[in-house]
């Protein structure tokens, strides 16, 4: 190939694209297109449904997509962490079996990796795997399993040996999610969603082929999906938008789209909706009270100064320059900014802060806000880990002397939880 | 709206960061704060002509070199970090903003040269007692008397006022009252009817004057009457200037305070790996930074002509008074017993975080100008 530039591989896209794209053909043969082609993955490995591009140009192929409105590969949930995990440790056969599928959208992925006694010390996995015959059996109990009910692929976090220390002793397998000895249970939540999933892992199966790297190679192989996790590749981070426009295509990926969200419906409201503060302020005819203004100042602040601060860390990375610490504190920020807009949606109601549903304002929105917010300051990392993560890696303060690496974790104190 | 420095930016920066903190430090404040001026007329004039600071933001037609309030603000923010005892803020920012907002041409080609060259110290007076950071408050009386102008009244909390060579005065019209009849003019130094005195400060490195005006001769500076419009939009930049300046208040009272976590021994360990110092730091790296994106926003605002920017000014100038001052707070704290010494350093830190909480209005204030020009 000629040298790579901006103008080239917009106009080799472009090409491409008015030759190819159809919005009448099926959402998946569409797909399949796009990772026979490459343009649907330009970043990945050529030998993998990718044109090796390089990363600084894999934006001019997404303006490309977005500029006729042609949809791209599938990529919200949990599918687009399994495929980086494959990618970076995975064997051929598991590039083979799974990489296309993830692509087209047919196979959903989930992550089964905290448990009810290990959540911020996910490395804490009591879950085993033994070798019993050639195939390794698992029991245990995952917990937070988002998409666990309908996905037909687990990313398994287990511990194969108790007498190695803790980091050491845990295993990644892909298992098989529609298999008897795997049970999904939704877990309701305190704001009445059912978003997550438990997952009884009872005699489960996988086969040895399954495993990803090797026998205590688990935590680092966790490390890489965690890492594209906080980068917010799991797509749940931005709302998920279907296009508005019409074809078979734009139906299929609609109602893709309806399936995997259903159950995040509440997610703008956990983040605070600042959006709706001033019309809140203005319809509760508060607006002119001067303790309420100073509330609703302070917070517009803190978001305004939020985004910014985002916007910086965007702008720092586009130069390639290094990262500076203001990359580090969004998710602290936004647990901050989402109960400070709680805090003030509850001034602005008085009397309806008490009411839900129906009965409560905007249809029950705005009491969806108030109890949805607790879950900001936990959900990816408490803000208890924020902090220590920006300590000890923006700061280079030292890490708390630690109790529980050196010695074999079936020595290790914890909770006695089945 | 841009959100990063240029790289020419970035070397500006580095030198001046160097160089102030070779020419300024912490026992060069200490003894330039205990002087009644809080700084050296010749010392002043070195260093100014060296780096050329008070040219900065002044247009090359005037002597200066033509920057904008990024450039500005990067000047402010170091000088923040090294708490420089220097009559800057009331030179380059104030008295040369007032100048360039409300001056005619020829009002600018007679004062600026000199303050962009450093031979004219100057300021700004408008706060008068009791204070009010609004021109609304004015009382002190501008009357015609042939020719030229006499002012009589008081101003208080004057930056510099007792050392500045050349004072704009904020007066009215008698009889009116508001944002009507409002004029800007310059005074001497040193004119007949003047009394500066010294005001005893909390912040030693900020010096603040009160004037007393009996029949001062005045000269106009723009149109009689019409200082309302200019007044507001110097005010504005003074607030985008200052947030900036407290930005690098605060980011050196953290740099300082996790320097000292980091060294500090206690129970056997530093200090700063107990949890609780840890997410301290955190929150306080949290605080400071988005102090310095508001403040930066600000800056790139004034430049760009965004027509939110009384709004923004103000949301700047309430996140840094509140990230500053907590930040001074924490400093302290972390430092114990030895942070609330005279000895160590991080008074000066504070001190200037607190009196610049105050200056041009509090978060309160703020606060509300925005929710008044945004939120309408």
């Amino acid at each position: 190939m000629s040298e790579l530039t901006e103008d080239s591989v917009r106009a080799d896209v472009r090409a491409w694209l008015e030759a190819n794209w159809n919005p009448e053909l099926g959402l998946v043969e569409w797909r399949n297109k796009l990772a026979d082609s490459g343009w649907g993955v330009p970043g990945w490995p050529k030998e993998w449904y990718g044109l090796d591009l390089p990363a600084g140009l894999v934006p001019v192929v997404d303006e490309e997509f977005a500029r006729i409105g042609a949809i791209g590969v599938a990529k919200a949930g949990i599918r687009t962490l399994a495929a980086a995990t494959i990618l970076a440790h995975g064997t051929d056969l598991h590039k083979e079996k799974y990489l296309r599928r993830i692509l087209t959208g047919e196979d959903t992925w989930c992550q089964l990796f905290s448990e009810p006694g290990s959540g911020s010390d996910v490395a804490g996995a009591v879950t085993r795997a033994e070798m019993q015959g050639n195939k390794w059996i698992v029991n245990g109990q995952k917990v937070w399993t988002t998409s666990a009910h309908h996905a037909h692929w687990g990313l398994l976090l287990a511990r194969t040996d108790w007498d190695q220390t803790k980091h050491k002793g845990l295993s990644y397998f892909i298992i098989d999610m529609h298999q008897p000895g795997v049970n999904v249970q939704p877990l309701k939540q305190m704001n009445g969603h059912a978003s997550f999933n438990q997952v009884f892992l009872t005699d489960a199966v996988v086969e040895p082929e399954f495993l990803v790297a090797n026998v205590g190679d688990g935590w680092a192989v966790t490390t890489t999906t965690l890492m594209h996790e906080r980068r917010g590749a799991d797509g749940l981070r931005t709302w998920a938008m279907g296009s508005d426009r019409k074809g078979r295509a734009y139906d299929e990926e609609r109602a893709e789209i309806a399936t995997t969200m259903e159950p995040y419906k509440w997610y703008p409201q956990r983040a605070g909706r600042v959006d709706l503060i001033l019309e809140r302020a203005k319809e509760t005819g508060r607006f002119g009270d001067p303790v309420v203004r100073q509330e609703i100042a302070r917070l517009l602040i803190m978001s305004k100064a939020a985004e910014w601060t985002a916007r910086r860390a965007r702008a720092a990375a586009q130069q390639g320059k290094p990262q500076g610490p203001e990359g580090s504190l969004g998710k602290l920020v936004a647990s901050h900014v989402a109960r400070a807009a709680a805090r003030v949606h509850t001034q602005l109601s008085g009397a309806d802060a008490l009411l839900s549903g129906s009965d409560s304002p905007m249809n029950g929105v705005i009491a969806e806000i108030l109890v949805s917010v607790p879950a900001t300051s936990i959900a990816g990392g408490t803000d208890e880990i924020q902090r220590n993560i920006i300590s000890e890696r923006v700061l280079k303060m030292p890490k708390e002397p630690s109790i529980d690496t050196t010695k074999p974790f079936r020595d290790v104190p914890r909770n006695t939880v089945s | 709206m841009k959100f990063s420095f240029s790289s020419e930016q970035e070397e500006f920066r580095t030198s001046l960061r160097r160089f102030l903190a070779e020419r300024s430090p912490t026992k060069e404040v200490r003894r330039l704060m205990e002087t009644d001026a809080g700084f050296e007329p010749a010392a002043w004039r070195k260093l100014n002509t060296e780096l050329g600071l008070t040219a900065v933001r002044i247009p090359e037609a005037y002597g200066g070199q033509g920057f904008g309030f990024g450039e500005l603000g990067i000047v402010l923010e170091e000088m923040g970090r090294a708490v420089l005892c220097a009559p800057f803020f009331s030179t380059a920012v104030l008295a040369t903003g007032a100048i360039l907002n409300a001056g005619t041409e020829n009002e600018k080609q007679a004062l600026l040269p000199g303050i962009a060259a450093g031979d004219t110290i100057a300021t700004l007076a408008w706060v008068e007692d009791p204070a009010h950071w609004d021109a609304a408050a004015t009382r002190m009386t501008a009357t015609p008397s042939g020719g030229t102008w006499k002012l009589d009244g008081h101003k208080s909390y004057v930056l510099d006022g007792h050392t500045a060579d050349l004072i704009v005065v904020l007066a009215r019209a008698p009889g009116t009252s508001g944002g009507a009849g409002l004029s800007l003019f310059t005074v001497k130094g040193d004119a007949k009817g003047l009394e500066r005195r010294n005001l005893k400060v909390m912040d030693p490195t900020r010096k603040l004057a009160r004037l007393d005006f009996k029949g001062v001769d005045a000269t106009l500076l723009g149109e009689a009457g019409a200082a309302a419009a200019p007044f507001a939009r110097t005010m504005v930049e003074a607030s985008v200037c200052l947030a900036n300046e407290m930005a690098g208040v605060a980011e050196r009272l953290r740099e300082d305070a996790l320097a000292y976590a980091q060294m500090r021994m206690q129970f056997g360990r530093p200090i700063a790996s107990f949890q609780s110092m840890k997410h301290k730091h955190a929150d306080m790296l949290v605080d400071v930074e988005l102090a310095k994106s508001a403040a930066y926003y600000a800056a790139a605002a004034l430049d760009e002509g965004d027509e939110d920017i009384v709004a923004v000014a103000s949301l700047a100038k309430a996140a840094a008074s509140e990230a500053a001052l907590q930040t001074a707070v924490h400093a302290i704290q972390i430092h114990g017993g030895i942070g609330f010494t005279w000895d160590n350093d991080t008074h000066l830190w504070f001190k200037r975080a607190k009196s610049s909480e105050v200056l041009l209005g509090d978060a309160h204030h703020h606060r509300e100008q925005m929710m008044q020009h945004w939120a309408a």
